[in-house]
């Protein structure tokens, strides 16, 4: 036997498992198991009744085939039958059966439930423990409702032993992690945040991460958490370190703890209470000092207990974001990090001072450490270190260092792994945008990315150099120039050669008094890349060609000839063929002044969230990436502000990519100049927004919807069937806003068709309910603005419940109606949890809202409301009485709706249960 | 990309979302998921996740993102230790959640090696188990945590014992 068996044996297992080892090939691998397999199929199978023991070994057998990664589709029932087992070691083998294999037959999980509740009361340890970490393992939907309300009894009641808590605290935790709508809260809650004082340092331990967890999700409810865990914090850091004896790891006192602990305290801002404040900041402090005296054991694991302590506090340090020492302090321990032999400190250092970049009282801190950075990114050996390098240089970056950061980064890039190119290449043209004091800087940058990793520019970085170049007219000669020169060169990458046909096609016309760049040479260099470019490419270039024809009269003739050619005339590719043939047509039909009226320049973008910024936001996910616009205050000044207002609107506004729409193919089809000049740019379809719409279900007044151009606010009335509703659209912009239109899917009253800046416009709307209804009506609006025509469709707040008269009753007569409406489908019953605080005069005034009379003192239970009302329709009026039961404890309501009409008993539910 | 693995709003995830340990050859000899995931998807990120590492070279740092995860891992001899956490997390606590591990396996076997590993699979599951649970270091001193193991192990005679007595005299 190669390996020690402590306790049992199973013989067999071990020779099955030798057998398994000793197989040459996976086929006679799978022959053995499949010959395991079927001998311990037809022992379950067989007559004789197997005893424990051989349950337990061929129980053992398949898990272990499964965990080779075989399948295994019976047993189960053998694993369950061995939880009730008596003996320890079959019930624990059961029990790590099912925890590896389950599933979710319904009929095994209510078995094994049972096996479960039985250990549970057991009032063994041990066997209640099995129990725990097989629910903490399982964690399943099915367990959490069996034993969630079980658990916290357990974990709080006087006499559990020790080892049970710990195992009750983290089972409770999992099941609160995997569906915390069914842990209730309750009075445990108050003496589970007391385990922090607990004698036991392993109940602490567990009981933190449970807190800590719950704590994320309901602050107020574990506020007094704080105080205890500073108060254990300052215990630990302060002992000795043979105090906490086996809780000390290498010299360091309790490591796991202090993290738990540090990170709860993550949950919460700085303690208000200053002598709390004070401990805290001294515990901080004590840990900033001991990773300055000389280590106590050679031992990395003493080195990395201390600084996992050290990092968890540098970031409950940066989380309070304020206390300028600390902080400061905080960055030079890290400074000093970033030099140090260790390696995996050097990355854990690149990565914390990421986060303090963002905090305005030690940016400039961190920023003393960019040469070190610098030399990481050219030195380090580990590709993950040197992507840690680039992401704080990132984020330090700002209006002082940009032009030497982005200068590193460019040549970074050209020998950058291949995984990270992408990202660089984003976030070089971040920065050059951001910090670009004169624009010739950014063009050459952007120019620089294309040469040096063309392949990595995504459409999104070329659309936005086109952009800014448009909308600037003091870099678009320079600019001209520069895609000329470096188009000189014998192979340039394609994304060079789109950039460079937009540029010149647009403002050729600036360098074209140079001999050396006459419209000619302009012409036959781009006409000379031509052929080895894709499709898209090349439609983007006929455009340039007649654009060029309006831009420079001469060339025309060498141009017609080039379109004229059956290359193009002919071409396989039908939107090439078709701009050949059209823009041809339209340079020999057109007077010179339509043609300089159809091919006239671009007119600028609207200014909007660069899109580059939303992609690098889309890769990393909103979590990973330090926002530079965002986070750090006042750094920078309110000028840097300026973008970020308009991000969350991107969606009601066609994208930027859709407007340029250079990259056309044959699918997509539209051609640059019908993207310019013509309305058809719209996306075929809009995402209606109703975000605000559940706002207006108990109140008639506000604002509809908003975005960076346009306000649309709403007053309403209505009387028994009929109502009235005025909107207003506001411009929010300095400019006009041309071919103003809305449309209702019902009928409406025309809207001036201009707004001008700053100004409003009202539009009425007369509004009849015809019977119920549930779907509300949609708005579209129309409009220009910067060359583009701008789309949003907003759901109009009319609902059923707007039609109520409020009906006042006696109790007496309230509950005969009630009984009335007793029929099954007349019903509807909804049972939720609060999403606002639950407020007695807040609510009321909901229901008010809402439409029916509030019934006092007609409900026996004075917490509860009752009301009443009738919806008018044109053909109809349907009586309708609710009730709502709200339970404080569980921060739950019950919403019950009686009307005779089932629809709308139902809509008025689903309107209602929306709003508390 | 794993939908389990990233962030929702309405859940909360472990912090740790799984564990594996595999040799050098890249087989897999413990699994540990604190994640609900379907059987195919773990082989898929197991499979991933061994190339990923074994691909690295000795010296590198010993955290590298994936995916949308932190890994962490250390490499015993023959074995691969290797954590899955969150973004956010304590990279060196969960590097020493991994020494301790390994030193509790090589307290209870006595100076641990591979093939200890394999022949009593089962026992390093139920080290694991008294040391972690749910993801969350459960019992972090050495102490404790082998007088549980150990405690079991004593259940575990006691009940053997009797079994052997009772089959000779042919009551069973």
């Amino acid at each position: 036997m190669p390996a020690v068996s402590k306790g049992d044996g199973m013989r067999g297992l071990a020779v099955f498992i030798s057998d398994i080892r000793n197989c040459k090939s996976k086929e006679a691998e799978i022959k053995r198991i499949n010959k395991e397999l079927a001998n311990i199929r037809s022992k379950f199978k067989g007559d004789k009744a197997l005893d424990g023991y051989s349950k337990k070994k061929y129980v053992c057998k398949l898990l272990f085939i499964f965990l080779l990664g075989h399948d295994i589709d019976f047993g189960h029932m053998e694993a369950v039958n061995l939880l009730s087992s008596n003996k320890y070691t079959e019930k624990q083998i059961g029990y790590l059966f099912i925890s590896v294999l389950v599933n979710s037959n319904s009929d095994l999980i209510r078995l094994i439930n049972n096996a479960i509740k039985n250990d549970l009361g057991s009032r063994n340890p041990t066997f209640m423990n099995l129990a725990l970490h097989c629910i903490a393992n399982v964690g399943s939907r099915e367990m959490a409702e069996a034993f969630a309300s079980e658990i916290p009894r357990i974990l709080v009641a006087g006499d559990t032993m020790d080892s049970v808590k710990q195992s009750a605290a983290l089972c409770l935790l999992r099941l609160y992690r995997s569906s915390p709508d069914l842990v209730p809260m309750g009075d445990w809650t108050a003496r589970v945040v007391h385990l922090l004082n607990d004698q036991h340092l392993g109940v602490v331990t567990a009981a933190t991460s449970l807190i800590t967890t719950l704590a994320q999700k309901n602050p107020d409810d574990f506020k007094t958490s704080i105080s205890l865990a500073v108060a254990r914090l300052s215990r630990i850091v302060t002992s000795a370190s043979i105090d906490l004896q086996d809780y000390t790891y290498y010299f360091v006192a309790a490591p796991w703890l202090s993290v738990k602990l540090l990170r709860l305290l993550q949950c919460y801002p700085p303690p208000e209470d200053a002598a709390l404040r004070g401990r805290l900041t001294e515990c901080l402090e004590t840990i900033l000092n001991k990773a300055q005296e000389p280590p106590k054991s050679k031992k990395v694991q003493h080195s990395n207990g201390k600084n996992a302590v050290l990092f968890e506090a540098i970031s409950l340090i940066i989380h309070h974001d304020s206390e300028p020492t600390l902080l400061v302090r905080a960055c030079n321990q890290l400074g000093q990090f970033l030099q140090h032999r260790e390696t995996n400190l050097r990355y854990l250092a690149l990565e914390s001072m990421c986060t303090l970049a963002s905090s305005e009282f030690s940016h400039e801190a961190v920023k003393t450490h960019m040469e070190t950075v610098i030399n990481a990114l050219k030195t380090e050996r580990d590709v993950s270190v040197r992507q840690r390098a680039v992401d704080l240089l990132y984020a330090m970056c700002d209006r002082s260092n940009a032009k030497q950061i982005v200068a590193e980064m460019l040549s970074y890039l050209e020998t950058a792994d291949y995984s990270i190119r992408e990202e660089i290449v984003l976030k070089v043209a971040i920065l050059a945008e951001k910090y670009a004091v004169d624009y010739t800087w950014y063009v050459d940058t952007i120019l620089n990315l294309i040469r040096i990793a063309g392949d990595y520019v995504s459409e999104e970085v070329w659309y936005r150099v086109i952009q800014i170049v448009i909308n600037r007219d003091d870099v678009q000669g320079y600019a001209a120039k520069t895609v000329f020169e470096a188009l000189q060169a014998p192979a340039c990458h394609e994304n060079l050669v789109k950039v460079g046909g937009y540029i010149l096609g647009e403002f050729g016309n600036l360098i074209a008094g140079d001999s050396r760049s006459s419209p000619l040479v302009q012409f036959n260099l781009l006409h000379s890349k031509f052929h080895l470019c894709s499709v898209p490419t090349r439609a983007l270039l006929l455009s340039a060609y007649i654009k060029f024809i309006n831009l420079f009269p001469e060339v025309k003739a060498t141009i017609q000839d080039v379109l004229r050619s059956d290359s193009q005339l002919r071409n396989a590719d039908v939107e090439l063929q078709q701009r050949a043939v059209e823009y041809l047509r339209l340079s020999c039909v057109a007077s010179t002044d339509i043609l300089a009226t159809v091919l006239e320049e671009m007119p600028p973008f609207p200014e909007r969230e660069s899109s580059i910024l939303a992609k690098l936001k889309r890769k990393k996910g909103p979590g990973h990436l330090p926002d530079i616009n965002n986070t750090r205050r006042n750094v920078n000044g309110s000028s840097d502000h300026t973008e970020t207002n308009e991000v969350t609107n991107q969606d009601s506004t066609p994208s930027f990519t859709d407007l340029l729409n250079l990259n056309s193919s044959p699918s997509t089809g539209a051609s640059l100049l019908v993207d310019a000049f013509s309305s058809s740019s719209t996306p075929a379809s809009i995402d209606v927004n109703e975000e605000n719409f559940s706002r207006f279900v108990c109140k008639n007044n506000g604002v509809l919807y908003e975005n960076h151009l346009l306000q649309v606010g709403l007053r309403s009335e209505y009387r028994q069937n009929l109502g009235r509703m005025y909107v207003f659209y506001g411009n929010k912009t300095s400019a006009q806003f041309p071919s103003f239109s809305t449309s209702l899917n019902v009928h409406n009253k025309a809207v001036d068709p201009i707004i001008d800046g700053g100004a409003q416009v009202q539009q009425i709307l007369n509004i009849e309910c015809v019977s119920d209804f549930t779907d509300a009506p949609i708005l579209n609006i129309q409009f220009r603005y910067g060359g583009t025509l701008q789309n949003i469709a907003v759901k109009l707040p009319v609902m059923l419940n707007k039609f109520f008269q409020p009906t006042e009753m006696t109790s007496q007569d309230f509950f005969q109606r009630w009984k009335q409406l007793g029929a099954p489908q007349q019903e509807v019953q909804k049972i939720f949890k609060a999403k606002n605080p639950m407020d007695k005069e807040v609510t009321k005034a909901k229901i008010v809202g809402f439409g029916v009379a509030l019934l006092e003192g007609v409900d026996p239970n004075p917490e509860n409301f009752v009301g009443a009302g009738i919806i008018h329709t044109k053909s109809t009026q349907v009586g309708c009485l609710l009730r709502l039961e709200p339970n404080t404890q569980a921060q739950m309501y019950r919403l019950t709706l009686r009307t005779s009409r089932d629809t709308v008993s139902q809509r008025l539910c689903g309107l209602l249960s929306e709003q508390f | 990309m794993f939908g389990v693995c990233s962030q929702d709003e309405s859940e909360v995830w472990p912090k740790m979302q799984f564990m594996l340990l595999f040799s050098r050859q890249g087989k897999l000899r413990l699994q540990k998921w604190y994640v609900p995931l379907s059987d195919k998807e773990r082989k898929k990120i197991s499979r991933d996740l061994v190339q990923t590492i074994l691909a690295r070279k000795p010296k590198m740092c010993s955290f590298l993102e994936w995916r949308d995860l932190k890994i962490v891992y250390k490499r015993y001899a023959s074995l691969y230790f290797c954590c899955a956490v969150e973004d956010q997390d304590n990279e060196l606590i969960t590097l020493e959640i991994i020494h301790r591990y390994v030193e509790l396996l090589d307290k209870y076997f006595g100076s641990v090696c591979e093939l200890d590993i394999i022949f009593n699979f089962e026992k390093a599951y139920f080290i694991l188990d008294e040391f972690l649970l749910g993801g969350e270091a459960q019992e972090t001193s050495k102490k404790n945590v082998l007088k549980a193991i150990e405690q079991a192990d004593l259940l575990q005679e006691e009940a053997e014992a009797p079994r052997s007595v009772l089959e000779e005299i042919g009551l069973t």
